[in-house]
């Protein structure tokens, strides 16, 4: 669920198939996201799963499992 | 007469272009990092022109295309972050310069949002009945408080000005205004004032450039404009899918992106320059507003809205006449 609703949101925000959102890839190096492009993401995260992501912690999200599992952690 | 409108528009740039990859010889940077980052391409940097010389010429292509008497003008309120002067205030010196004697003159402060919020002052003034028609302007010469070796700011601030004209009418055609602040983001945007230190108080000579931290304003901009923008239409009988153009102060073609996909806005409905241009503070609204005028036809629903420091951002609804 979590995952779904992640590739939902990382396909709308970069732009890219949801299909390439896959747990092992990387937003800057597989997915080709900026630093724009990640503040947009965390934003879209924090608003679909109701929590708050400091900037620390957005330096420890860079795959799509990092993100699958902070949010795992906090829902 | 509580009704206002728009009867002249003016813009003036300076003749210097500086194109990216000028920057990207004396700044570690590149072109194609500036364009996808930001979207700008070039901006223009004053050498002899000044944020006063600017204001004057954008004032009297205003003035020229509303076909009035300077000297009917009986407010003029400069929008500006980079005065050339504390005392005398641009104002005095742009209406001296155009020969403007029986008005209120003054600056206002409020960096990206300057322009709007000059403009609300001038609408409420004249919506009282003292001031039948008022310049606004909004002026600057940033390229003199950037650090040029800071390529975080350096490659988004330049100059420009751009000139409104209100007009006192039965007819009104600027629906609403939403101004708000928030100084808890002070920190995020800053331009220190002059060293300030006298015979008893001494102090550490202040950084006097802009400094940003960029994160936060992008942050705090996608989040606030959309909101501000649907809180101004509640006030009116529009929603956003009405509004015929939207144009944003033009600071990071980002920004423009995010808040047309929140508002669920055709991204063509906003008018970018910023290619051009780049970040002119108070003068970007006013400029890409002069810019969009042969797109403009009468009876448009045209929304402003600009954002900055303070953290300060607000945005006007009018009707093109």
């Amino acid at each position: 669920m979590i995952l779904e609703k992640l590739q939902q949101i990382v396909a709308d925000k970069l732009g890219v198939d949801t299909s390439e959102v896959v747990l092992t890839a990387s937003f800057r190096d597989d997915l080709g996201a900026d630093s724009l492009d990640l503040f947009e993401i965390v934003m879209g995260l924090e608003e679909e799963f109701g929590i708050a992501i400091s900037n620390e912690d957005v330096e420890g999200i860079q795959t799509v499992e990092d993100a699958v599992n902070y949010i795992t952690a906090r829902q | 007469m509580d009704g206002v409108k728009i009867i002249g528009v003016g813009k003036a740039v300076p003749k210097k272009t500086l194109t990216n990859e000028e920057i990207a010889t004396f700044v570690e940077t590149s072109n194609q990092w500036i364009k996808e980052r930001t979207g700008i391409e070039e901006r223009r940097i004053a050498i002899e022109e000044t944020t006063t010389s600017l204001a004057v010429s954008a004032a009297k292509e205003a003035i020229d295309e509303a076909k009035i008497e300077a000297e009917t003008i009986e407010l003029v309120i400069v929008a500006t972050a980079s005065p050339d002067s504390v005392m005398p205030n641009t104002a005095c010196l742009v209406a001296d310069a155009l020969g403007i004697k029986n008005a209120t003159c003054f600056d206002l402060s409020a960096a990206c949002s300057g322009f709007l919020y000059a403009s609300e002052v001038a609408c409420s003034m004249m919506r009282v009945g003292r001031y039948k028609r008022a310049l606004v302007i909004g002026a600057e010469t940033l390229s003199k408080v950037v650090d040029w070796e800071d390529r975080g700011t350096c490659i988004l601030f330049a100059d420009g000005a751009g000139a409104t004209l209100y007009e006192g009418t039965n007819e009104n055609k600027v629906l609403a205004f939403k101004t708000q602040s928030d100084g808890s983001g002070a920190k995020y945007l800053e331009l220190s004032a002059s060293y300030k230190a006298n015979r008893f108080h001494q102090e550490e000579p202040q950084h006097p450039f802009i400094v940003m931290n960029g994160q936060e304003v992008y942050k705090f901009a996608v989040t606030k404009v959309p909101q501000n923008i649907k809180a101004l239409l509640e006030e009116t009988p529009y929603d956003v899918q009405d509004i015929d153009w939207f144009i944003l102060h033009q600071a990071n073609e980002r920004i423009i992106t995010s808040v047309a996909k929140k508002l669920g806005v055709a991204e063509e409905k906003f008018f970018k320059n910023i290619q051009h241009y780049g970040n002119t503070s108070a003068a970007s609204i006013p400029i890409a507003l002069k810019e969009a005028q042969n797109k403009l036809k009468k009876g448009d629903k045209v929304l402003l809205a600009g954002f900055g420091a303070g953290l300060t951002w607000g945005s006007m609804l009018f009707i093109v006449s």
